[in-house]
């Protein structure tokens, strides 16, 4: 079998490329992880019902969510232990230097002992990343050790080896050939396939085991747990897929289910509507998919191999204008999946959905799916938007704008869930933004830190919800922290590490971000090859001081003051607080795994940037990005905006607002007489974000009626004005033509005629309404002698 | 029969009386359906002009054709056809109302329809031949259909399904 | 020696189609009619198969299974058409549907 590329013919698609066996030989068997989460959500779907319930301990739990929670658990497990073996993999691979390849000891059985365990080998990576060797040519020989960062060895018949310069895993199978063109499948495991499978794994177990208690007694509660799971062996194929055909229907399938999931309560006609609106408003974006996928598809040779498509790309084998085209394709996808700006007006109606379903699509699934792709088809966006060495390109700047309206957005919202999710979406424009400037890593570590912070919050917000049986913050919320403590206390920590506070894990990520965006150049920080979006840095900035604001409008409506709603809330139990407990953990340390170069030590001594050194690629199939150099002054100066957003929000609502309720002897969420009210500029500042930029009013109301209005209004106006005239006109001419007409001409002279004529048409009428019997066999058979009648005339005449 | 026919010495005769006989039983079987007034009998009879039809696929050589004719025809189609007579609770002895008026229309027109088919066939084709020695197998077809047909074969498949959801949203009672 | 000629199957199929056709028209009864129709269909799969052989190709035999396949999409509709007007108006003859009446 030869092994992939020689790019200029039509590539060759290798099938398998082993790990040796083993402890890591879970790498080769990933697939079975999805597997085990589709075979879950059919045995729920057909048996769930029937099983009835289980006892566990004194309690009885439904069986649906029993089976459920056991094999996404087992995939938990599973993603564990590809991880470690991910960590042994990937360092016991030759380096780009061989001398600098240490043999690698005993196995990290989780990253962090591994993070402690293999210090040395790695020291050259950050400074010179060995992307193959730099001019991009895809396959080297084993003998010149020096260019390729990793290296498959592939032994062919005759003994002569090639060397693939991945260190991904790649296994395959050919699923069908028609036409000349060959249907791949097979799965792609290499750093990003073994984060994404950490997230989703894991976020999908804390909200299974969060949903027994949240949907509990719901009327759909197998049909729930056959979906969660559905969702989840959806996406966990979607991580590991190895060609295009596979993605696009992994893709597809996620949009189901998420349809399934936020019309889960169906009956309620807003529940319905935000179903199908997430599903349209989806299906603009993967027609762009499908398109950008078909380009991809023919631009590379007919090949629907991902990693065959990022080669060539890199390898500049593919056009730059056919890239570009491609591109900006796929980013129409990520702008509907990711809830990119203009395309984003689904995502906070799909708080229509259960809680812990939002927490899934927001965290884990869904909305990453967009991010995820972008970061795997990386080289056609960087090759095709150029990010290397401009300032601007349409997917940064989209990215940038996101993240700004998004969060502003996020002012303005009553209800807790839509908070959270234009806080998602802001958030994802920093990760769209992050691979529109080039800054890989930072957007995946975002991924991954996010993941964590904002499934905490959402399955926090849907604990106070739970609990006061409303979203609504100013109505039913309200001094919850001494109601709940646990959630409180999550909550908070959840919201300092989304609002990036030093040294919270959305410190780190969101710093990263900034820096490789390389604004300015200033700071010190530099985006490395990648050039310098100032542009990008500034929004950033300006987004991140939202952020810290708005949350803490979240924190201070639900939390603090006077509890406005009804009855007695309580702390939601243990399969709610654990959850919320155990990803406030992460949220509050998983910034630790990808420190700054440098940081502490000061000098390059392996600890840090472990996330970068795992999940990056290294391979002829990754573009040559460039790592900016981290900058103190940035973090501090990112820091200072991002404590004075919450710092003026905390004076509003715990100084004014707080002093202000003690005035009017009740709970406020406002000033009565804020700014909003008194100053015209900033009421029409709110109104505009209250009624989201009018971009629903200007899809249902603009474009669905701009269409259909116009053309109506036109035939309304041509009606009135047009042929109105000419009828009232032509009438009264003819009244008065006729009056004298009557008199003297008709009454004596046409009359008879007239008449007659009348009589005869209608006697043709009547004659003609014969053939109108209604009966369709005569009808019928007026047609085949007609066609029997012109048949013959045509042989005749020809 | 068929292979064996066709190789055998001048296959051609026994051939040509086994479509003749055939193409006579067909005649009659058709013209049987449009006329009885029985319905069950109709369908009846269309069970020999179906399964005539797959006789003559396979003296053409299209074994497969004939077979999946065999299959979907008699096996399914008649069958849904008894289930609807059943379900419109028709007469199941002799329908008088089966017979029509309109006999005489119909008839000119299905008589103008065979001479124009017959002059333009006779015409066009005068005395070409069929000289094919083999029978397609399986495999050929498949392979036509999943290589040059494959779009037509997708097509007629979102046909089906459509179908398939049309013929439950018409039927069902809601 | 005996030819077949290619003439003898199509003017069979002609001659089905033509009964058909006078099936379709002269039949009260809907599910004759539908019957008729797949006499219809029926010679047209001879006409394909027939042309299919005599020029030693492939296509005609795989349209007409396609024919096939689209016909038992047909009867299916066409029966669910029947039992519809069936419910609808207690009959299936079609000389007494006449709603469209001039």
């Amino acid at each position: 079998m030869k092994f992939l590329l020689a790019a200029s013919e039509v590539p060759e698609v290798s099938f398998t490329s082993d790990v040796g066996g083993g402890f890591n030989i879970i790498l080769e068997y990933v697939w079975v992880i999805p597997l085990i989460m589709a075979l879950s959500f059919a045995v729920i779907l057909f048996f769930g019902k029937s099983l009835g319930s289980i006892k566990i301990g004194d309690s009885e739990t439904p069986a649906s969510s029993t089976i459920g929670i056991a094999a996404v658990g087992t995939c938990f497990l599973l993603s564990l232990w590809a991880g470690a073996a991910w960590i042994d993999h990937r360092d016991n691979f030759p380096e780009a230097d061989a001398t600098s390849v240490l043999e690698h000891g005993g196995d990290g059985e989780h990253s962090d002992d591994a993070e402690h365990s293999d210090e040395a080998e790695h020291s050259d990576e950050e400074g010179a990343p060995a992307y193959f060797d730099g001019d991009g040519a895809p396959l080297v020989d084993a003998s010149v050790g020096g260019a390729g960062a990793a290296a498959l060895v592939e032994a062919g018949e005759d003994g002569h080896s090639e060397v693939h310069a991945s260190v991904a895993i790649l296994k395959g199978f050919t699923w069908f050939q028609s036409g000349g063109h060959e249907f791949t499948v097979g799965i792609l495991v290499d750093g990003p396939t073994i984060l994404m499978l950490f997230v989703v794994t894991l976020i999908s177990l804390l909200v299974h085991i969060y949903s027994t208690d949240y949907v509990h007694g719901d009327r759909r509660y197998t049909h729930f747990f056959a979906f969660l799971s559905l969702f989840t062996a959806s996406m966990l194929f979607l991580i590991m897929s190895r060609s295009t055909v596979q993605f696009i229907t992994a893709w597809e399938l996620v949009g189901v289910c998420s349809f399934a999931l936020i019309g889960h309560w169906w009956e309620e006609k807003p529940n319905s509507d935000a179903a199908l609106k997430a599903f349209l408003t989806n299906r603009v974006g993967d027609m762009g998919l499908l398109i950008g996928m078909i380009i991809l598809y023919f631009a590379a040779g007919r090949t629907f191999d991902i990693m065959t498509i990022n080669e060539m790309a890199v390898a500049g084998e593919i056009p730059r204008n056919t890239l570009l085209i491609a591109a900006l394709c796929l980013t129409a996808a990520v702008m509907s999946k990711s809830g990119q700006f203009i395309l984003h007006t689904w995502l906070p109606d799909a708080m229509a959905g259960p809680t812990p379903v939002s927490a899934l699509i927001h965290a884990a699934t869904m909305v990453v799916a967009g991010v995820y792709m972008i970061a795997r088809l990386y080289p056609v966006f960087f090759e095709g938007f150029a990010i290397s060495g401009s300032s601007i390109n349409a997917l940064a700047l989209i990215g940038a704008i996101t993240v700004v309206f998004g969060g502003m957005l996020a002012f303005v919202q009553d209800d807790i869930k839509k908070v959270l999710a234009y806080s998602t979406v802001s958030q994802l424009g920093y990760m769209v933004m992050a691979l529109g400037v080039g800054a890989w890593t930072a957007a995946l570590f975002h991924l991954f830190t996010h993941a964590f912070f904002k499934a905490g919050l959402f399955l926090g917000a849907g604990s106070v919800a739970h609990s006061v049986h409303s979203f609504d913050m100013k109505k039913d919320m309200g001094g919850m922290r001494k109601f709940m403590p646990t959630t409180f206390k999550t909550f908070v920590i959840c919201s300092i590490s989304l609002a990036g506070v030093f040294p919270f894990a959305g410190f780190w990520s969101k710093d990263e971000i900034l820096v490789g965006t390389g604004g300015w150049g200033l700071f010190g920080g530099s985006g490395g090859s990648n050039g310098a979006y100032t542009l990008m840095l500034v929004m950033g900035l300006v987004g991140a001081m939202l952020t810290g604001a708005y949350m803490t409008r979240v924190i201070y409506l639900t939390f603090f003051g006077e509890f406005r709603g009804h009855g007695h809330p309580h702390e939601s139990g243990k399969r709610i607080t654990i959850p919320l407990v155990i990803l406030s953990v992460f949220a509050v340390g998983a910034g630790l795994l990808n420190l700054p170069p440098g940081f502490i030590t000061g000098e390059e001594a392996g600890w840090q940037e472990r996330f970068g050194h795992f999940i990056e690629p290294q391979s002829a199939a990754f573009p040559p990005i460039g790592h900016a150099t981290p900058s103190y002054t940035l973090a501090i100066v990112a820091s200072i905006l991002g404590l004075l957003g919450p710092a003026i929000a905390v004076f509003y609502y715990f100084n004014r607002v707080e002093a202000r309720s003690k005035v009017e002897g009740r709970s406020l969420t406002e000033l009565p007489d804020g700014l909003t009210s008194r100053v015209p500029i900033a009421k029409a500042g709110h109104t505009l974000l209250a009624e989201k930029y009018y971009l629903d009013h200007l899809y249902t109301d603009v474009i669905a009626g701009g269409t259909k209005g116009p053309v109506a209004d036109m035939a309304d106006w041509s009606n009135k004005h047009l042929i109105d005239n000419v009828i009232d006109t032509a009438g009264r001419t003819a009244v008065t033509a006729g009056q004298f007409v009557y008199t003297k001409i008709d009454q004596p002279l046409v009359d008879g005629a007239v008449d007659g004529a009348g009589k005869a048409s209608s006697a043709f009428g009547d004659e003609l309404r014969k053939s109108q019997t209604g009966k369709v066999q005569q009808y019928a058979a007026y047609l085949f002698a007609a066609a029997a009648v012109l048949a013959g005339v045509l042989i005749i005449v020809i | 029969m068929t292979d064996a026919v066709i190789l055998a010495y001048d296959p051609e005769v026994p051939r040509q009386i086994a479509f003749f006989l055939i193409a006579a039983v067909m005649v009659f079987s058709a013209f049987r359906v449009v006329t009885t007034k029985n319905v069950v009998h109709a369908a009846l009879y269309l069970v020999l002009v179906l399964a005539g039809v797959a006789a003559q696929f396979i003296l053409l050589g299209a074994e497969f054709v004939g077979v999946t004719q065999v299959l979907v025809y008699i096996g399914a189609v008649i069958v849904l056809f008894l289930f609807g007579i059943m379900l419109t609770r028709a007469e199941l002895g002799d329908d008088e109302s089966v017979a029509t008026e309109r006999r005489g229309m119909a008839a000119l027109t299905g008589v103008l329809l065979f001479g124009v088919m017959t002059y333009a066939v006779v015409d066009v084709f005068d005395d070409q031949t069929i000289d094919r020695t083999e029978a397609s197998t399986t495999g050929q077809i498949g392979d036509a259909i999943f290589k040059e047909y494959i779009i037509p074969f997708e097509a007629v498949s979102v046909l089906l399904l459509a179908a398939l959801i049309g013929a439950i949203v018409i039927a069902r009672k809601d | 020696m005996t030819e077949v000629y290619l003439n003898q199957f199509l003017i069979l199929a002609a001659v089905l189609f033509s009964i058909g056709v006078y099936g379709v028209l002269a039949r009260r009864n809907g599910v004759m009619v539908l019957m008729s129709i797949e006499l219809i269909l029926n010679s047209v799969n001879i006409n394909l198969v027939a042309f299919s052989a005599f020029r030693g190709t492939l296509g005609g035999e795989v349209f007409a299974l396609f024919v096939i396949a689209v016909a038992a999409a047909e009867v299916g509709v066409g029966l669910a058409l029947v039992l519809l007007l069936y419910r609808n108006s207690k009959t299936i003859d079609f000389s007494e549907v006449d709603a469209m009446k001039g």
